[in-house]
């Protein structure tokens, strides 16, 4: 992974020394909080319900073992011994005083983190597949890119004040881990007719209150253009992006009301001035990032080793674990492992400082030293042999993060919604908390099967509902919260936006709502049909009719 | 009055701006809007004045691409400092109209944005705070180095000096 060298580590020196001065002359009186605000935003640091929050860049959620313990103790030291882990792949810390933050900026540097463009009208921490480098269906490790993109916008200096935030997620897998079809700017590695490596690229999705798929601008870009592809893109978002109602400011909407065809144009008339310019990178700069990116040293191993299948035999539930929570690996002999952050009852996302720890032991002593933060709020181990699963699970078990249900019902991406969020209409961490109770019994989740639920509690959709198999969507009814249900939704390769199946249920209700529709779906689906499969065969209508036949 | 900054130092402000309706004065240093100088634009060349011209937020300049040359001082305004579409005109003035001549950073200029203003080619900023004009130089090398080239000399990762844009 990614290591900062001199430059790096002076560079955000610098920047938190900049962020301690703003904020005492915030203190002082020298700044106004409008003044103040996007400052701090740029810097991770928002002003919540109750308290300052402040959101740690966990760039293309890679971690090693010392940040995670980084990660722990700023939790312990600062905060009240958690951290929330975010569909962006970065943590938030929901309890720091404002006084505290440039120090825990200093702690985070000594692990080279920081959380610069956290936040803010700015380029926003870069995202990627989280099976990056471990997995066999990518075509190179999409993580080089991602940082190279990390560092070109890191404080870039005509994109610091966007009409809004913008988001680039990178795959290079043709299973789209990413969502990569539900960002600004959504590049996927691709193999063209030659065999030459470059991006396909997607512009113009996003979620929110206008959700929409991102639409294809390029089939085919050079890799060693897509800077100066990028920064063509921004710039003429930055000039013609609308700044009159910041709904309608994203990128999205400057593709929808332009046109995908005349914006496209836009965007190749601008690359064509600039792309023989300064910016893409030299040939051994690239190569000095995509070094630090080269495989480990697997060791040669088979796969199924003796010690895997006697523990599948003596231990029923870490054989559905191994089912239900490990990945097929590039390597022989070793396993991807995804640590569910979602125990029944539990808070999604949410660990201790303890749990932290013991993830970071994990990743030292199993995982060649790496973590990954993945977009549906869970951590990933990246390369565990598979002789240790038996050995991992256990510890698992132990911190009470073994539940085998990555994929399924009880795997909710979760906002903070009106528990934490000053944006919020409704509870969305309760909801979630009920769905995972109801759906205890982990026989008959896995007989329900593939099922993405998310829960947003507003309409600014930070809980992904729109591209939730079920979508559930908190609503303030005359000061009433209300949950609206979407179906249909997905953010993978074959995107789709979830459809609104009719009124709204009251938070007492809404949860046999989500059991009648799940209900619903073992009744007619075929054979081993998914629930999307299902939906997407017969459409809302037989799961409208029966879901309200008894309200009637 | 704000204060104007120039090339890092406190400079007397030798222009004038021209408003729409005034007429054309005989001599001096005259800075005009988009819409004087589409209006009269004849005339005013003609004047043999020292021409200056303004641009708002949401003026191109590529509406007046053919005419840069004729400008000694270009403003660019920041109707409010969220508001970062100059910063895109400047770097298409100085690298795309190769434009040589003063550009000034007008309106809601503070001095947490010197930095990223003077890295798109600014180099004249009229400002309002007292404390940011003491902060000037301070705020521009705040963070000394960067990962992406601009119209500054600042050391750029990965590049080496013959790497950098020229100004």
């Amino acid at each position: 992974m990614y290591r900062y060298d001199e430059f790096d580590r002076a560079f955000v020196k610098d920047r938190v020394n900049q962020l301690r001065d703003q904020v005492s002359r915030r203190l002082s009186g020298g700044l106004t909080e409008d003044e103040f605000k996007p400052l701090r935003l740029q810097n991770g640091v928002y002003l919540q319900l109750h308290a300052y929050m402040l959101r740690v860049a966990i760039p293309y959620g890679t971690l090693s073992s010392r940040q995670m313990h980084k990660l722990a103790h700023i939790a312990r030291t600062y905060d009240k011994d958690y951290g929330h882990f975010t569909t962006r792949q970065n943590i938030q810390y929901n309890w720091p005083t404002l006084q505290d933050i440039p120090t825990i900026l200093d702690e985070l540097a000594e692990v080279d983190m920081h959380a610069i463009q956290t936040s803010g009208n700015c380029i926003r921490n870069v995202t990627a597949d989280q099976y990056a480098g471990a997995t066999a269906d990518e075509i190179e490790d999409p993580r080089v890119w991602a940082e190279i993109v990390r560092q070109w916008s890191t404080l870039h200096p005509e994109f610091a004040f966007l009409p809004r935030k913008f988001k680039i997620a990178v795959t290079a897998a043709p299973n789209d881990r990413a969502a990569i079809r539900f960002h600004d700017i959504g590049l996927a590695i691709v193999k063209n007719d030659a065999g030459d490596v470059g991006f396909e690229v997607h512009v113009g999705g996003g979620l929110g209150r206008t959700p929409m798929v991102a639409r294809k601008i390029r089939d085919f870009l050079p890799r060693h253009q897509l800077l100066s592809y990028l920064e063509a893109t921004l710039r003429v978002y930055n000039m013609l992006g609308r700044r009159d109602n910041k709904y309608k400011a994203r990128i999205k909407i400057l593709v929808h009301e332009t046109g995908v065809e005349e914006f496209t144009r836009l965007v190749e008339a601008e690359w064509s001035a600039v792309k023989e310019g300064t910016i893409d990178l030299p040939a051994d700069e690239m190569e000095r990032i995509a070094a630090y990116f080269a495989p480990p040293a697997f060791d040669a191993l088979s796969n199924d080793p003796q010690e895997l299948f006697a523990a599948r035999v003596a231990d029923p539930a870490f054989a559905a674990w191994e089912k239900a929570n490990t990945f097929t690996h590039r390597a022989t002999g070793y396993a991807i492992v995804n640590i569910s952050l979602k125990p029944t009852g539990g808070i999604p996302g949410d660990a201790t400082s303890a749990q932290m720890d013991a993830i970071a032991d994990l990743a030292e002593k199993y995982s060649l030293d790496e973590i990954r933060v993945t977009h549906e709020q869970n951590l990933t181990l990246p390369h565990v042999r598979q002789a240790d699963l038996p050995t991992v699970f256990n510890v698992l078990v132990s911190i009470g993060f073994a539940d085998a249900n990555i994929g399924l019902i009880s795997d909710i991406i979760c906002c903070p919604g009106l528990d934490y969020c000053s944006l919020a209409n409704a509870r969305s961490i309760p909801v979630s908390q009920r769905i995972t109770e109801r759906f205890a019994d982990m026989k008959r989740q896995h007989d329900v099967g593939d099922l993405k639920l998310k829960i947003s509690g507003c309409i600014n959709a930070c809980g992904h509902h729109h591209v939730g198999h079920i979508g559930i969507l908190g609503v303030d009814r005359r000061g009433e919260e209300y949950y609206q249900i979407t179906l249909g939704g997905s953010a993978d390769e074959n995107a789709s936006i979830g459809k609104i199946i009719g009124p709204a249920f009251s938070s007492d209700s809404i949860v046999d709502a989500v059991e009648k529709v799940v209900d619903i779906y073992i009744g007619i689906r075929q054979d081993n049909e998914s629930f999307l499969d299902t939906y997407r065969r017969v459409g809302l209508a037989p799961f409208k009719e029966k879901l309200y036949a008894d309200a009637a | 009055m704000p204060t104007l900054l120039k090339n890092g130092s406190v400079a007397h402000d030798p222009w004038t701006q021209l408003a729409d309706d005034s007429a054309i004065p005989d001599q001096g240093m005259v800075l005009v809007s988009l819409d004087r100088w589409q209006k009269d634009r004849d005339a005013l060349i003609e004047s043999g004045l020292t021409l200056g011209l303004q641009l708002d937020a949401g003026e191109h300049p590529d509406s007046i691409a053919d005419d840069i040359g004729l400008f000694d001082m270009i403003a660019l305004v920041f109707p409010a400092f969220s508001d970062g579409r100059a910063y895109s005109y400047a770097r298409l003035l100085r690298e795309r109209h190769d434009f040589v001549g003063e550009l000034r950073a007008v309106g809601d200029v503070l001095q947490d944005q010197f930095m990223y203003m003077h890295r798109c080619g600014f180099d004249a900023f009229e400002v309002k705070k007292e404390a940011d004009v003491i902060a000037f130089a301070d705020a521009l090398t705040i963070v000394s180095s960067a990962y992406q080239p601009a119209l500054d000399d600042r050391r750029i990762r990965g590049r080496d000096a013959s790497n950098r844009m020229a100004a």
